[in-house]
């Protein structure tokens, strides 16, 4: 349940926080930690929910935006990365880039409030 | 807390955000350029985007209302003309703000702030060159004119209102890539464009500097016979017959021209890095009612440029209460450039006249800071350039300018080694002018008198403005301001010493090239030489006259016109060059000397339809063939000297070859043996069989492949993604259908002048110049096909039309 909350929170983390103007494109990693922190756990689960949260994040993003562009842009850009101009390629690699940060950050957030003690 | 895997996984995220919000090298900050919110998926369009909306905006008087047609065409309907060019500016920031911003830092030498370190020569040019100081006359001269000057300042607030309310994430994927950040609009900038136009069609149109050593190496007569001023076949754009006036101006030759200009037999080692293609030309014709099935006129413009995405183009309506204009415009620039109104219709081609000349400079010492003139130190302005570069400290560069102009090549300054010359550049883009003016008045114009009075004081670049009117008049005006000159003047780089050299004075406006109804009932202009040997002036320029020969011939012989023959016109591939060659060409090879594939290239070549269209390998191999024969006759004389004499154009070396009496030439001077033309045309013969068959075992050996024509992105091959390439198209340079690899019609339109106008046109790219928009391409595939779109003139009561897709309104905040 912990683990479901901290991906969903995650997920809308990153997809809301840049409905705050000031916010940088890295803005989600704080919150990342900041869910791990108020939703403790061991720090794989905590990873692979900040992970999860973000893949969901930034892979839906892209791919609805992919959708409704009708993959116009994302074929050219996969050509410049160079990805053989593949949309899903450019799609799985933005998921896993937020995922990545999103993870990296979950697991320092648990970090902080583990102790030996609660450690499994 | 566990303090080390907390430190180690809090220093490898920072690391982790901190590596990803940088470039490194070419690549973009992944981070950022991935981010779905603000990265370049924010410029992947929604396919069915709502352009429509509501605006409030300071800046702006009244409400103005813009309908976007499905082509994503604005049809501008405002109350006065400050909203008009105001609204004009915005739409030219919301869907070209890359591509302006862009242009106008070339131009003004800023390349290096983009592309760092490689742009650095390319700037230095620019700012020799003087193209901020051809700005800044014009800027002064624009601004001068009060009710002009609020247009310009309209248009800029109209940018700059675009750009201020730009969001990071909403900034044009180019400045993702590129790291950098849109600039603020000036009235400089607008005037910087204009002369990037002045640049393009009025810069490359000479070789003074490829002249001079030329002259070093040739007599007199043979520089008349490697570069004639008038061909034989020349059909002019004023008809032939035309009686002109006695000139008004005479200029004269100073005294020592012989011995110290024509006789004077040193060459010289500068080259201009960025020289304008020469074949930047165009084709316009109009046929009167006379001709036309209708009973009214038709007019028919296709301007050849460099073709690029987005397009130079951008299609805009812009109405006021007092005047309703349709065509294309300039993004950087208000107006319509070429188009039409309710009453006339207008199209352009360039002059290619030589209005640039180099003078040679004795400065005083090292400092450069005085040079001899008219007997005595006269004092250099020096203007010091900063150059900023991307990722490099600034570099500066010092040009001092004289009486001529700016000194574009100096010890400090050249391509090659030995730079012991001083040339300062005379240019007639550096004039105080006002082209734009010219072009609001033709938006306006309502009949002969007003295009005449529009055009007049138009200065540089040098236009074939063509004109019809619904009243039935047709007319062509070759117009700029163009020098004097004696005879000779300005072929090559010129003694700078003092006045004796200068320009004189211009041609009269009233004796520019004209003509106005012919009996014959069409006029054109396809870059040809105005006029033939009877006009009294004397000017040299960078003309084509394969072009101008096809389109003459082939409306002298219709009638009945409609503006489906004007639009089979515009692509006809018929290759006039190789109709006068080929009988020669083929006289002069010696078969029995051909063996296997080289006689099945002949064949192809005997029974070619002289058509280039996209699937001949005629053309090909007549086109391989072909230059390599140009290169075998002259190669070997114009490389007697370094940097090489220009090459003949391509129609001397048809005439002398059509005279028979190349001769001489035909000896490559380089082998003991003397080659007569048979053995020259036959060794290039079996020379253009190696290349044609290593071209056939790629799959090459067909037209549109071997020329591979392809519309880039404004960054060329840093974005080759972004272009559209292998386009199956024909044609060439001598072509009417003058489609060159990266090169040709980059807006084709036909007006016919019927009541309530009838207008047809297309360009190689789309209005965004977002390549995540469907509109950034979407008329590629038309102009490939030679098909059109219809161009759709609105009128007051359209507004509430089906064609209307979405309304953008303005209204004052």
């Amino acid at each position: 349940m912990k683990f479901f909350l901290s991906v969903l929170l995650t997920m809308l983390a990153g997809i809301g926080i840049s409905l705050w103007s000031l916010s940088p494109w890295w803005g989600f990693v704080p919150v990342a930690s900041l869910v791990a922190i108020a939703l403790h756990q061991v720090p794989s689960k905590a990873f692979a929910a900040g992970f999860l949260g973000m893949l969901l994040a930034w892979g839906g993003l892209s791919w609805w935006i992919d959708w409704q562009n009708a993959s116009l842009l994302s074929k050219q850009v996969a050509v410049l990365f160079p990805l053989q101009g593949s949309s899903a390629a450019l799609i799985l690699l933005t998921g896993i880039l937020g995922g990545l940060l999103g993870g990296i950050a979950a697991l320092a957030g648990c970090y902080l409030r583990s102790t030996k003690s609660n450690v499994e | 807390m566990r303090i080390v895997p907390f430190l180690c996984s809090t220093a490898i995220t920072i690391a982790l955000v901190t590596l990803l919000d940088n470039s490194l090298g070419k690549i973009p900050p992944l981070g950022s350029f991935l981010s779905p919110q603000y990265g370049f998926w924010q410029n992947a369009e929604p396919i069915n985007q709502d352009y429509g909306g509501k605006l409030l905006l300071t800046g702006i008087k009244g409400p103005v209302e813009v309908y976007f047609d499905e082509r994503l065409v604005p049809h501008v309907f405002a109350t006065n003309e400050e909203d008009l060019y105001f609204v004009q500016g915005y739409l030219h920031a919301r869907f070209r703000l890359f591509q302006i911003d862009l242009q106008t830092r070339a131009a003004a030498g800023r390349a290096s702030e983009l592309a760092g370190s490689k742009a650095i020569n390319f700037d230095r040019e620019q700012r020799r060159l003087g193209m901020v100081f051809a700005a800044e006359n014009a800027l002064k001269e624009i601004e001068a004119n009060a009710t002009f000057r609020s247009f310009f300042d309209a248009y800029t607030a109209g940018v700059n209102s675009y750009i201020e309310q730009l969001t990071e994430a909403a900034l044009p994927i180019e400045y993702k890539l590129l790291q950098n950040k849109p600039e603020k609009w000036s009235n400089l900038k607008t005037a910087l464009l204009l002369k990037m136009m002045s640049k393009m069609l009025s810069a490359g149109t000479e070789t003074d500097l490829a002249n001079t050593n030329a002259k070093s190496i040739f007599m007199p007569n043979e520089l008349q016979q490697l570069y004639p001023q008038v061909p034989d076949s020349l059909l002019p754009i004023v008809p032939i017959g035309t009686e002109f006036p006695k000139p008004a101006v005479i200029p004269i030759k100073p005294v020592n021209a012989d011995s110290v200009y024509f006789n004077n037999k040193t060459t010289v080692a500068a080259q201009s890095l960025d020289r304008p293609d020469p074949g930047n030309g165009s084709n316009n014709w109009v046929v009167a009612g006379t001709k036309t099935k209708s009973g009214y006129p038709i007019l028919a413009n296709d301007p050849h440029l460099e073709l690029s995405l987005p397009s130079i183009w951008f299609e805009i309506q812009l109405k006021t209460p007092t005047h309703n204009s349709y065509g294309v415009s300039l993004p950087g620039s208000p107006f319509v450039v070429i188009g039409f109104n309710d009453s006339i219709a207008w199209g352009v081609t360039n002059s290619q006249r030589d209005v640039k000349d180099y003078y040679e400079i004795k400065f005083k010492d090292q400092s450069r800071s005085a040079y001899w003139f008219n007997n005595q130190w006269t004092p250099t302005k020096m203007r010091i350039e900063e150059i900023k570069v991307k990722d490099s400290l600034s570099v500066f560069d010092t040009v001092a300018y004289t009486v001529f102009g700016p000194v574009q090549f100096d010890n400090s300054f050249s391509n090659a080694a030995a730079a012991d010359r001083n040339l300062a550049v005379r240019w007639a883009a550096h004039d105080p002018s006002n082209e734009g003016l010219t072009f609001f008045k033709l938006n306006k114009a309502h009949n002969y008198a007003d295009y005449e009075e529009a055009i007049r004081t138009f200065t540089c670049p040098g236009q074939n403005f063509i004109f019809a009117s619904r009243t039935g008049d047709i007319a062509i005006w070759q117009q700029g301001r163009f020098p004097a000159r004696w005879e000779g003047q300005g072929l090559y780089v010129m003694p700078g010493e003092d006045s004796s050299y200068l320009w004189q004075g211009y041609i009269p406006q009233q004796e520019n090239p004209h003509a106005i109804n012919p009996a014959r009932g069409y006029l054109q202009s396809a870059n040809q030489r105005a006029a033939d040997g009877t006009y009294p002036y004397f000017i040299p320029g960078s003309y084509i006259t394969a072009r101008g020969v096809r389109i003459d011939n082939k409306l002298a012989a219709m009638s009945g016109i409609t503006p489906k023959d004007m639009m089979e016109l515009h692509a006809d591939y018929y290759n006039i060059s190789a109709e006068d060659l080929r009988p020669v060409l083929l006289a002069n090879i010696q078969e029995e000397q051909l063996q296997g594939k080289e006689l099945a290239y002949l064949s192809i070549f005997r029974d070619w339809d002289l058509m280039a269209s996209p699937d001949s390998k005629g053309q090909t191999v007549f086109q391989c063939f072909w230059d390599t024969v140009q290169a075998s006759i002259w190669r070997d004389e114009i490389e007697r000297t370094n940097p090489m004499a220009p090459w003949p154009i391509e129609q001397t070396t048809i005439e002398w070859l059509l005279r028979d009496t190349l001769h001489t030439y035909a000896d490559n001077r380089n082998t003991p043996a003397v080659e007569t033309l048979a053995m020259i045309v036959t060794s290039s013969f079996k020379k253009a069989a190696l290349v044609l068959a290593a071209k056939e075992a790629e799959g090459k050996l067909v037209w549109s492949r071997y020329m591979n024509p392809s519309v880039y992105h404004l960054l060329k091959d840093a974005l080759p993604a972004f272009a559209r390439k292998g386009l199956a198209v024909g044609g060439y340079g001598n072509i009417v259908n003058a489609i060159k690899h990266s090169h040709g019609p980059s807006w084709r339109m036909i007006v016919h002048l019927i009541d309530g106008i009838e207008a047809y046109g297309v360009f190689p790219g789309g209005q965004s110049g977002n390549p995540g928009s469907r509109y950034y391409d979407n008329n590629i595939a038309a102009w490939e096909k030679g098909e059109y779109n219809r161009c759709w003139y609105m009128r007051e009561n359209d507004r509430t039309s089906e064609q209307v897709k979405w309304v953008l309104e303005f209204n004052k905040l």
